[in-house]
């Protein structure tokens, strides 16, 4: 077989925890790269079809043995960075860098990527254990190698017995089971993953994030998984970026991107959240007073960025805002700061962990609040119908300006 | 009730009409043709005996019985002439099978890779052909063949060659013919193919490290041999039975089994060899469609 690639171990059959197949050259110019270089460099890349601008400029930046996902709407560009990073596109502007090394010209069945389709793209005339070998039998590996490996990774995806299966006899679940098994076949630098758990219930999905979490730990393999369920992207990855309309917004660890979002879109996009919009009124002691439309004056710690704006809005996530039936009993200090919202319960969302409430103000505006149950009788619950007090702290506010 | 048998009756007509066609098309003429093989001829009127009459009693339809015998297939076994003829057309056939999908792949190959638009316009330039009689279009490669035809016109005016080549009445004019007729039978059945390929399966088996040529021998090609199959049967087994190209463009030395059969009926009016033979033929035709049938259940059914 003439195609051969290095990034696939020649190794005698590896022992439990195989060691991470390293390119040979890859092992001389490490040392050289590994300072500040990423292994991948995604620079201004850009790729138009027609005229539509399916990728507009995005730059990032991703390490070694990251698990990196991207997060954003249908059509916003995923699956299109994906496919230049595997070679199936050509970037019409921008680089693409791996290793410090242009991979321009490099065709993709040189490239020591592998991606898992979207929808799965698996031969419908191999089996099971043929369409995992695929790729090892692509690199030359020796039989008994293969069928070794092969077996590791049934046994990985829980497989087994399934072997001589072909793909129309797999359920959705299994299917997806295989494109995984074979796209971590040739142990590659970077795993591209397109919505790799989308065709699983929820508890075989979740099952599945843990599994992928610690495999690509002991593999030590870089991961960029793309995904629209921001629970998951939370859940499996290192860092986060949100794309939109073929840019990435912002890039993150999960808490940062919850917890300090780069812009109301993002703040909207990533879970829930109660959006305020008013005026910087004042701004005393590190406090910032806003006067807006639908709760009153709220009081909010000043960003650490300063505002430039007057205009801004005053975000809550809903579990940060605490209902009670008197007004919050609080020490001195604290006690003319906290925001209070009086209003009536109209709507009680028992979602068994939690129970969401919407409570429509004085003013008519709603504030969505979550409340964990953590006890199994309802004395502490509301009822629709019911006066409650609404409030939060300064510091669980967000302000954003746009 | 009665809104049920009217739902159902149809259904059940639409299920048993395929049968019926068989019955009364295929099974029923058959029938007559092998009682025709396994009698005598005659100089008579049909040409052939015995003859079953229901009138003259069931004594008679007994004897009548008793008269069949297999005397023509043993002709058919004992005369050089029929096997000879048996296994020019298997190998014509088979040749030609194999020159039209050398050339049938290629050409669907790349009319399913053309973008859309050009796909049913190359499609249509497959089919046009059809719009012309068959015979007419052997007619004009007479033509294009003969002596002062217009292939040894152009070979002449460019000195490929210094006399006129003999072209008409040789096995290259009949391959050609043929090769020429049934191409559309080949291109159509593996374009089919082709054409509902998934793309992504070949950009899976670049992802996983198949060069371009790697992966049509382990993707496209695999994947496409249920159009192999389709239009390969659809050249095959019409070639074996093939009378008119071989009669206008071959020569007459040899013959194939089509133009044996031809000759026993309508020169030697000896119906029952020729029935005969067209039992053989049939029996051998079945061997390929059973051994396709099989192997296509084999691919549905996977390996258990
Ligand atoms: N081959 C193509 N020709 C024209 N437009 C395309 C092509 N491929 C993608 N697009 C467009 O580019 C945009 C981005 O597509 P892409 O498949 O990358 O989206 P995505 O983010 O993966 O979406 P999803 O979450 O639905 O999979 C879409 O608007 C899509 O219509
Ligand atoms: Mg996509």
């Amino acid at each position: 077989m003439a195609e051969e690639l290095p990034n696939v171990e020649a190794a005698p059959a590896p022992k439990p925890e195989p060691p991470v197949a390293i390119a040979p050259e890859a092992v001389v110019t490490e040392p050289a790269v590994a300072a500040d270089m990423p292994l991948l460099r995604i620079e201004a890349v850009v790729k138009k079809f027609g005229i539509f601008r399916a990728v507009d400029r995005l730059s990032l930046d991703i390490k070694a043995g990251e698990f990196f996902a991207l997060l954003g709407p249908s059509g916003c560009g995923k699956t299109t960075l994906l496919r230049m990073l595997a070679g199936f596109e050509t970037p019409d502007e921008g680089r693409i860098l791996l290793d410090g090394k242009d991979i321009a010209q490099v065709l993709p069945h040189q490239r020591p990527v592998n991606m898992m389709f979207q929808n799965y793209a698996l031969f419908p005339h191999l089996s099971v254990h043929d369409n995992i070998a695929f790729g090892l039998k692509r690199a030359g590996m020796a039989r008994s190698e293969i069928d070794s490996r092969v077996a590791e990774l049934v046994a990985l995806v829980k497989l087994d017995g399934l072997g001589k299966r072909k793909p129309d006899q797999l359920s959705g679940g299994q299917k997806q089971r295989v494109a995984l098994a074979r796209s971590l076949a040739r142990r590659p630098k970077v795993l591209l993953l397109d919505e790799p758990l989308a065709a699983l219930d929820k508890k075989l999905r979740e099952s599945t994030q843990l599994e992928l979490m610690e495999l690509q730990r002991r593999l030590g393999m870089t991961f960029i998984i793309v995904t629209h369920d921001q629970e998951e992207a939370m859940t499996v990855a290192s860092r986060i970026g949100v794309m939109d309309a073929g840019r990435l917004d912002q890039v993150a660890t999960p808490r940062e991107l919850y917890e300090a979002p780069a812009s109301r879109w993002i703040a909207e996009f990533v879970g829930d959240i109660n959006i305020f919009e008013g005026q910087v009124e004042s701004r005393e002691a590190g406090r910032l007073a806003i006067s807006t439309r639908d709760a009153g004056t709220v009081i909010v710690a000043e960003p650490r960025a300063p505002i430039t704006r007057t205009v801004v809005s005053v975000a809550i996530r809903p579990e940060k805002v605490k209902l009670s039936r008197r007004g919050p009993v609080s020490d001195a200090v604290n006690a003319h700061a906290i925001n209070r919202l009086e209003g009536t319960v109209t709507d009680v969302g028992y979602l068994g962990g939690l129970t969401v409430y919407k409570v429509k103000l004085d003013t008519g505006a709603v504030v969505r609040s979550s409340m964990a149950n953590t006890a199994r009788l309802d004395i502490d619950a509301y009822s629709a119908g019911q006066r409650v007090v609404a409030w939060f702290t300064p510091d669980d506010c967000l302000v954003l300006e746009q | 009730m009665s809104a049920r048998r009217t739902f159902t009756r149809p259904a059940r007509l639409a299920a048993i009409a395929p049968y019926l066609w068989m019955v009364l098309f295929f099974l029923v003429p058959f029938g007559f043709v092998l009682k025709i093989s396994l009698s005598q001829t005659a100089i008579a009127q049909p040409p052939y005996l015995p003859v079953f009459d229901l009138a003259a009693g069931a004594g008679a339809i007994k004897a009548a019985f008793a008269a069949l015998s297999l005397d023509n297939f043993r002709l058919l076994v004992s005369d050089d002439l029929y096997v000879l003829s048996y296994l020019r057309s298997l190998v014509v056939a088979a040749v030609s099978t194999s020159v039209l999908l050398l050339i049938g792949y290629p050409v669907a190959y790349g009319m399913a890779r053309l973008p859309r638009r050009w796909q049913s316009v190359t499609m249509m330039l497959v089919i046009v052909p059809f719009w012309t009689s068959f015979l007419i279009r052997i007619y004009a490669w007479i033509n294009i063949l003969q002596h002062d035809g217009l292939l040894n016109q152009v070979l002449l005016a460019l000195h490929l060659v210094s006399a006129p080549v003999v072209w008409l009445s040789t096995d290259s004019a009949m391959y050609l013919g043929i090769v020429y007729s049934y191409l559309p039978f080949m291109i159509l059945p593996l374009y089919a193919t082709l054409a509902k390929m998934e793309p992504a399966l070949l950009e899976a088996a670049a992802d996983l490290g198949a060069s371009p040529r790697t992966a049509f021998w382990q993707v496209t090609f695999p994947l496409s041999l249920p159009g192999v199959g389709a239009g390969a049967l659809l050249c095959f087994i019409p070639i074996v039975g093939e009378f008119v190209i071989p009669d206008l463009l071959a020569g007459s030395s040899s013959m194939m089994i089509g133009q044996t059969l031809w000759l026993e009926f309508f020169t030697n009016k000896d119906w029952p060899v020729a029935s005969a033979a067209a039992v053989v033929l049939l029996v051998l035709l079945l061997a390929p469609l059973v051994l396709y049938d099989r192997l296509q259940r084999r691919q549905l059914e996977g390996a258990r």
